[in-house]
C-alpha cells in the first residue's frame, strides 16, 4: 500500500522545506523544551515551536499538534484569526504564550495567542513501537511517532454479528465522518488507535484507508501521540507493513 | 475523546435572522390536512442526539422501522449527532437554505433563536389537540398517548410565548455522585439532600495532602473532591436556589448581580485550594469518581452509566478502577427543605414544509416516538425518564425499576437509582426563560465559574475589579446587552421596501457564504 499521509491543505507545496532548522537559541523570555516540561500546571508558558498539523478552527481558536526539536506542545483552542490561520502551514514557526495544562491527562497550551515567526521545521516520526506498554512513551507525549508491525485486532461486531476491524466513535454509535476507533497488537498487548475526524475527516486518505482494514492485518501506523487517559494516538497513516 | 460542549453559533444567527425577515421567500402557515394521504411517497429526515450510546442508536433505529412498517408510503432518515451544540448550528445553517430537517431533536433554548425566522417551526397547538391525528387521536395507527398522559411539568417546558413548538422527548436532572466509601472514611454520614456546606466542608478535608504530595484520603497523586460537569446548571441552580435573578421571562438579563459574585467568590475560594474543578478545566468527571480521585461527581442522570465502581460504561482501563459505594443525591441545595434542580433533556420540533402532507407525516413519527416501547426503551439507556404518564405506569417500566441491581448493564443499581431521583423530584425541578439569546445567557453563567476558576488556580487576584471585569467581558462576549427578548414572537410589519429586500439578500448570501465557510474550515 502506498504510504499515505492525512495532512493539512498546502501541505505538500511545503514538502520540499521538510528540513530540521538548526537548533537555534530561544529568545528571551522564551521557554527551551526542557523548561517547559519542568514548569508548573497553571502556569504563563511562552514557547517557539512549529505547526506540525493543524486539527481544527472554530470562532476565532485554532487547535494545533506543534514540534519543536526537542519536544512537542500540544496547543488547544488558541486564539487565531482565520487569515492567520491560513498562514499556519506545516513546518511554520509560531510563539505560543498561554498556560500549561492537564485534561484527562493530555499536556497542553490553552488561552494562547500565537505570533507567526520566520522559521520551517517539520519533525520526523520517532518509531516508539518499542515503547508501547511502558511509561517511558509519555516523554514523547504529543509528538510525531511511528509504529511498526502492528496486528489489526477486532474492533468490535456489527449489527449482523460480524466482527468489524474498526468503529465509529468508541462503541459504534456514530456514523460515517465520526472518529473511528480500531484496535492493534503487539506482542499479545492491544491498544486503541483513532482517527480524530477534525484532524482527518472522512475524505482523507487514512479514514479511507482505516475504513479498509481487515482483521489480521500487519500494518504500520503514523500519527501524533495524543493522550486521552493514556495512550490514545491520533492516527494520520496507515500503510501496509514492510 | 472529544471535548464536545455547547458551540457558539452567533456567528451565524444573522444568516437566520436575514432569511427570516419580511419580503424573504416563507414557507406557507401550516394548516391540519384533512386527512394524511398513505398513498403519497414521503421522506422524513431526523436528526437525533444520543449520548455516544450504541443502545440509543438502536432504539432510533428500531422506532424508524417501526414507523415505517405502519406507514409504508413514509422513510425516515436517521442523522445522528453526539452533541446538542452542533445540532443548533446545522439547523440555523439549514434554515437560510430552507433545508432544515423535518423532525428535530433538540432544547427549548435552540427553538427561540430558530423562531427568529417566520414559520420556520410548526406550532404544535392544533396538532396537540387535532380529534383524528392530535395526541392518542382517532386516526392515529398506533397506540399514542394522549395529551392528558403526557407529563404536564414537562410537556410546558415545550411551551414558548403563547404556543408549543415542541414536544419533550426525554428527561433528566443533574444528579451527584458520591464516593459514598470516601465520605464515610473523612468521619461523615452522607445526608439525604446535600447542602453546598456540606459538600464545601468535605472537599476541604478530601483536599489534605501529606508532606509527600500525596492526598491523605485515597493514597494518590490525584485528588480532585468535587468537580462539576456543565458548569452553567450549576450557576443557573445555585441562582435558583438563592432566589436571585438569572433573567426575566420577556429576556431581561438579570444575571449580573450580588448573589453571583458571592457565589463565585465561593467558587474561587474552593478552587484555590484544589477542592474544587471543572469539566472544561480537568476532564469528566466519572473518570476521576472511578480511579478513586473524586468524592463528589455532579453529571447529568444521563450520565448515570459512567458513574461508579462497576459502571457499564468507562473511559478509563479496568486496572484504574477503585472499589467503594456509590450514593446518588440530588444537587447540592441551599435550602434542603426547599430542594429546586434543573429539568433538561431532548425535546423535539418540526420543521415547516411547503407539502402539510410532509408536515403531517412529521407529526406522526415525532407521536410515535412517544409510544410505549420508544420511551421506555430509550429510557433505559441512561437515568432518563419517559415523558408520558401512560410509559411510567407500565408494568414493563415499572418491572424495570423494582430490578435494580439485578445486572450492571440494564439493571445497573446507579442508574435507575438516578432515574428515581427525578422520578421522585419533578414537582422540584424547573426550567430557565426562553427567549432569543437564552442560549448565550447560559454559556455566559458557566463561563464566569469556569473563568474564576481557572484565575485562581493561575494565582490571579479574584476582587471586585475582576469581578466587574468578568461581567463586562461576559456581557460583550455573548452580546447580552444585545439580545431582542422577543420570546421568540414577531410581529408582521408588512412587506419591506424593495431597496431594503436586496440589502437583505446580499447580506443574506454572504453571510451563507462565511458560515459555509466557518463550517468547512472546523471539518476539515
Amino acid at each position: 500500500m502506498k504510504k499515505q499521509f492525512c495532512v493539512i491543505a498546502a501541505v505538500c507545496a511545503l514538502g520540499c522545506l521538510a528540513v530540521p532548522a538548526m537548533a537555534e537559541e530561544k529568545a528571551e523570555g522564551v521557554m527551551t523544551f526542557e523548561e517547559y516540561q519542568a514548569a508548573d500546571l497553571d502556569t504563563e508558558v511562552t514557547v517557539e515551536t512549529y505547526v506540525q498539523a493543524k486539527q481544527s478552527w472554530w470562532e476565532d481558536t485554532a487547535t494545533l499538534y506543534t514540534q519543536d526539536e526537542d519536544g512537542a506542545y500540544f496547543i488547544y483552542n488558541a486564539a487565531c484569526s482565520e487569515e492567520d490561520y491560513e498562514k499556519l502551514v506545516e513546518g511554520q514557526k509560531i510563539k505560543v504564550t498561554g498556560y500549561k495544562s492537564e485534561w484527562a491527562g493530555e499536556i497542553e497550551i490553552v488561552d494562547a495567542t500565537i505570533e507567526i515567526e520566520d522559521g520551517n521545521f517539520i519533525a520526523e516520526a520517532v518509531d516508539v513501537t518499542d515503547l508501547l506498554g511502558k511509561d517511558e512513551i509519555e516523554e514523547h507525549m504529543n509528538q510525531k511517532v511511528s509504529f511498526k508491525g502492528m496486528t489489526v485486532e477486532k474492533a468490535g461486531q456489527d449489527d449482523d454479528g460480524q466482527d468489524v476491524a474498526y468503529l465509529y466513535n468508541y462503541d459504534g454509535s456514530g456514523a460515517d465522518g465520526d472518529d473511528l476507533y480500531f484496535n492493534v497488537s503487539l506482542d499479545g498487548q492491544t491498544y486503541t488507535f483513532t482517527v480524530e475526524s477534525y484532524l482527518c475527516d472522512k475524505d482523507s486518505d487514512v479514514y479511507k484507508a482505516v475504513k479498509e482494514l481487515a482483521i489480521g492485518d500487519k500494518v504500520d501506523l503514523e500519527g501524533f501521540l495524543y493522550w486521552y487517559e493514556g495512550v490514545n494516538p491520533h492516527i494520520t497513516a496507515v500503510t501496509a507493513a514492510e | 475523546m472529544k471535548r464536545t460542549g455547547l458551540l457558539l453559533a452567533w456567528v451565524l444567527i444573522p444568516v437566520l435572522l436575514f432569511a427570516g425577515c419580511h419580503g424573504s421567500r416563507q414557507t406557507t402557515e401550516f394548516k391540519v390536512p384533512e386527512a394524511f394521504d398513505t398513498s403519497k411517497p414521503i421522506e422524513l429526515t431526523f436528526w437525533a442526539k444520543n449520548d455516544t450510546n450504541k443502545t440509543q442508536t438502536k432504539v432510533y433505529e428500531r422506532a424508524i422501522a417501526g414507523f415505517e412498517s405502519l406507514y409504508p408510503n413514509v422513510t425516515v432518515n436517521l442523522r445522528l449527532y453526539t452533541d446538542y451544540g452542533r445540532i443548533y448550528n446545522d439547523v440555523i445553517t439549514n434554515i437560510a437554505t430552507r433545508t432544515t430537517p423535518n423532525v428535530c431533536i433538540t432544547y427549548p433554548d435552540h427553538i427561540a433563536t430558530y423562531l427568529t425566522g417566520s414559520n420556520v417551526v410548526v406550532p404544535l397547538d392544533a396538532l396537540l389537540d387535532d380529534a383524528r391525528y392530535g395526541l392518542g387521536g382517532s386516526e392515529v395507527g398506533f397506540d399514542a398517548p394522549s395529551r392528558a398522559q403526557m407529563t404536564p411539568e414537562f410537556l410546558e417546558e415545550c411551551r414558548l410565548g403563547e404556543h408549543y413548538y415542541a414536544v419533550p422527548y426525554m428527561r433528566s436532572t443533574e444528579a451527584c455522585y458520591i464516593n459514598k466509601t470516601y465520605v464515610e472514611k473523612l468521619g461523615y454520614t452522607v445526608p439525604d439532600v446535600l447542602t453546598w456546606d456540606f459538600v464545601w466542608k468535605v472537599s476541604e478535608a478530601a483536599a489534605k495532602k501529606d508532606g509527600d504530595g500525596v492526598f491523605a484520603l485515597n493514597g494518590q497523586k490525584v485528588m480532585i473532591p468535587f468537580i462539576y460537569k456543565s458548569t452553567d446548571n450549576m450557576m443557573i441552580q445555585m441562582l435558583r436556589q438563592k432566589g436571585a435573578g438569572y433573567s426575566t421571562g420577556d429576556g431581561e438579563i438579570e444575571i449580573f448581580n450580588d448573589t453571583t459574585r458571592e457565589l463565585l467568590y465561593t467558587v474561587a475560594e474552593h478552587a484555590g485550594t484544589g477542592a474544587f474543578s471543572t469539566f472544561k478545566i480537568s476532564s469528566y468527571p466519572a473518570n476521576f469518581l472511578n480511579a478513586g480521585q473524586c468524592v463528589f461527581a455532579v453529571d447529568s442522570t444521563a450520565g448515570s452509566t459512567w458513574m461508579g465502581s462497576h459502571a457499564p460504561l468507562s473511559d478509563i482501563s479496568a486496572d484504574k478502577f477503585v472499589e467503594f459505594e456509590t450514593a446518588v443525591r440530588p444537587v447540592p441545595q441551599f435550602d434542603p427543605e426547599d430542594p429546586q434542580m434543573i429539568s433538561q433533556g431532548p425535546s423535539i420540533c418540526i420543521f415547516n414544509k411547503d407539502d402539510p402532507q410532509v408536515v403531517l407525516a412529521s407529526w406522526l413519527f415525532t407521536q410515535y416516538l412517544l409510544t410505549n416501547d420508544v420511551q421506555i426503551a430509550y429510557a433505559q439507556t441512561e437515568g432518563y425518564v419517559p415523558v408520558t404518564q401512560l410509559a411510567r405506569d407500565s408494568e414493563v417500566y415499572q418491572d424495570y425499576l423494582s430490578r435494580a441491581g439485578e445486572d450492571n448493564s440494564t439493571y445497573y443499581d446507579v442508574k435507575i437509582e438516578a432515574t428515581r431521583l427525578l422520578l421522585e423530584n419533578t414537582t422540584h425541578t424547573f426550567v430557565t426563560p426562553v427567549f432569543s439569546g437564552s442560549a448565550s445567557l447560559r454559556d455566559a453563567a458557566g463561563q464566569m465559574i469556569e473563568n474564576v476558576t481557572k484565575s485562581v488556580r493561575r494565582r490571579q487576584t479574584v476582587d471586585d475589579a475582576y469581578m466587574d471585569d468578568l461581567f463586562d467581558q461576559m456581557t460583550s462576549l455573548y452580546r447580552l446587552d444585545q439580545l431582542s427578548g422577543e420570546n421568540g414572537n414577531r410581529e408582521d410589519l408588512g412587506p419591506l421596501p424593495a431597496a431594503s429586500k436586496a440589502l437583505l439578500i446580499t447580506l443574506a448570501a454572504v453571510w451563507v457564504l462565511m458560515g459555509a465557510g466557518v463550517i468547512f474550515r472546523k471539518r476539515g
